[in-house]
């Protein structure tokens, strides 16, 4: 496993390549749930991928900085996934928990770059309400580690309104060559998923496997 | 020096403007990491007022107001939010960490005292925030055009507004890649303050190169704007305005707002019909006529005198 430091403004992500591939295939880039990071084998689930697979650890999550005083939001997160993207230049992306909603951002933002999101369940799924709530505003202590108490906090209570998602959801469906550019693989659906599941274009799978065959590059 | 030729006006003649005034005070306080700078105007042992400055604004824009505030015996204090003015760059940006940098200099200031505060702008929304989540801070409160409104945006077809927000969040993603370890424009003071003119086409052009002189840092290769360029105007996310109203009204201590009549590029457009369903009980609402955005820079005493009527005497 070797890993490469991609620079994503002040912050220095860590893009751990989990298992090389054919070079000609599509990369997979795998994106954790929220508090984890990057597992150090690739997933079982993904074995039969030709091409290389990758892992991306979010800012303040495993081998990636933690910044100071916090300032999460999922759009950061989106720019750390934008940066993993530019570094691999196309890819199909596996989402966990926060990093499905990541994924699916990803894949209404670069629509012609995403080849193929699975969204699928792990922490961090649910985020935050949908609607505005008198949101409290919390101190936490600092931490030298990683994950960043701040990430744990801000990122488990950001707003996902359904229409926001759906609205990316449209734009990976217009902007993508792939009928079906993303796959609901999660068992656990909250409101944003559900409506991003029932939007068209967007398929359903039971298991993360069998979404991931829809995008399996042709050897 | 290597400044262009086309500079006309020395820092010198440029650092002084009728009616402003440098804090008496400033100190850097730790919020958790994060340098906050807070500049403080008047007697140390008077009752504290704190003012917090608009989005791409710095305490500093307040050097006419704030002194009349001084003046009328309040200690007033203010500060720079992280990535402005003097204060720290930080890695991240975002709304929740800036009340979290608010809540220490409140800390600082008063402890966990109620005091009056006033938000101008994005710092008026702020201040709103923080007085729903911290009612316990707050005694009074001011907001000078930090209303939210809740206007539809323009009647745009569903389809054009998804292709306008993949614009956007393509242009914020760039602007994230290209911004790293980047420096602002740097200029003459004329150039500067002409740039900030574009933000500012109300205010006076001696006012603007004013600022430069105390919001941006002279190098070799002329003044930059104390701001971190990897902030950017506009944004996306998931956040609307309007859900701000709901805060407003359940707020239960004494507010002020103020709107006026003249739009302008940083202003909100919002009208008093639209904020009067949401304005908590008691509250009073003026619209002050023929004054933009930056009402309190461009009549500092009209607003001040608003301002100090409404708070009454210091306590």
């Amino acid at each position: 496993m070797s890993v490469t430091t991609i620079v994503h403004n002040q912050i220095e992500l860590a893009l751990h390549q989990l298992r090389a591939g054919d070079p000609d295939a599509t990369p997979l880039l795998v994106l954790h749930g929220l508090g984890e990071r990057t597992p150090s084998v690739a997933p079982s689930w993904a074995e039969t991928w030709p091409g290389a697979i990758c892992g991306l650890d979010f800012t303040g999550h495993g081998r990636s900085t933690t910044p100071t005083g916090g300032g999460y939001t999922a759009e950061i997160l989106l720019a750390d996934a934008d940066a993993a993207l530019a570094h691999l230049g196309a890819a199909t992306v596996v989402g966990r928990g926060l990093g499905a909603y990541i994924a699916l951002l990803l894949a209404g933002a670069r629509a012609d770059r995403v080849r193929g999101a699975v969204l699928a369940d792990g922490p961090g799924l649910s985020g935050g309400p949908s609607t505005a709530t008198s949101a409290p505003v919390l101190i936490v202590e600092r931490s030298a580690g990683t994950p960043d108490p701040y990430a744990l906090v801000e990122l488990a209570r950001d707003l996902r309104p359904p229409d926001y998602a759906t609205t990316f959801a449209r734009l990976a469906v217009e902007g993508s060559a792939l009928a079906e550019p993303l796959a609901v693989a999660a068992s656990f659906q909250p409101e944003w998923l559900r409506a991003v599941a029932d939007t068209p274009g967007v398929a359903e799978r039971k298991a993360v496997g069998e979404a991931l065959a829809l995008y399996r590059p042709i050897g | 020096m290597a400044h262009s030729l086309d500079q006309v006006v020395s820092a010198a003649e440029a650092a002084t403007y009728p009616g402003a005034r440098g804090p008496d005070r400033v100190v850097t306080i730790d919020a958790r990491g994060v340098a906050i700078a807070v500049h403080e105007w008047g007697a140390p042992d008077a009752p504290p007022l704190l003012l917090a400055h608009g989005g791409f604004d710095f305490a500093r824009t307040y050097d006419t107001f704030a002194p009349l505030l001084a003046d009328a015996g309040w200690r007033v204090v203010s500060w720079d939010q992280r990535g402005h003015g003097d204060s720290g760059r930080a890695e991240l940006y975002s709304w929740d960490a800036d009340l979290r940098d608010a809540v220490a200099v409140f800390e600082y200031a008063a402890g966990d005292r109620p005091v009056a505060a006033l938000g101008h702008s994005k710092g008026g929304g702020m201040m709103i925030h923080l007085a729903d989540s911290h009612p316990f801070r707050f005694r009074k409160l001011v907001n000078i055009d930090g209303l939210p409104s809740n206007r539809p945006v323009r009647d745009i077809a569903e389809h054009d507004r998804t292709k306008m927000l993949v614009g956007e969040v393509r242009g914020w993603l760039d602007h994230r890649r290209r911004t790293a370890g980047g420096q602002r424009k740097p200029g003459t003071i004329d150039e500067l303050a002409r740039r900030r003119g574009r933000m500012n086409p109300r205010l006076p052009i001696e006012w603007l190169r004013y600022l430069v002189t105390v919001g941006a840092t002279d190098s070799d290769d002329g003044w930059r704007w104390k701001i971190d360029p990897s902030m950017r105007f506009g944004g996306f996310g998931p956040w609307r305005p309007e859900w701000g109203l709901i805060r407003l009204a359940g707020l239960g201590l004494p507010f002020f707002g103020m709107l006026v009549t003249e739009p302008e590029e940083m202003g909100w457009g919002t009208q008093p019909h639209e904020i009067e369903p949401y304005l908590p009980e008691g509250a009073r609402l003026d619209l002050i006529d023929g004054v933009g955005h930056f009402a309190h820079i461009e009549r500092p005493i009209d607003v001040a005198n608003r301002v100090l009527e409404f708070l009454g005497p210091p306590a």
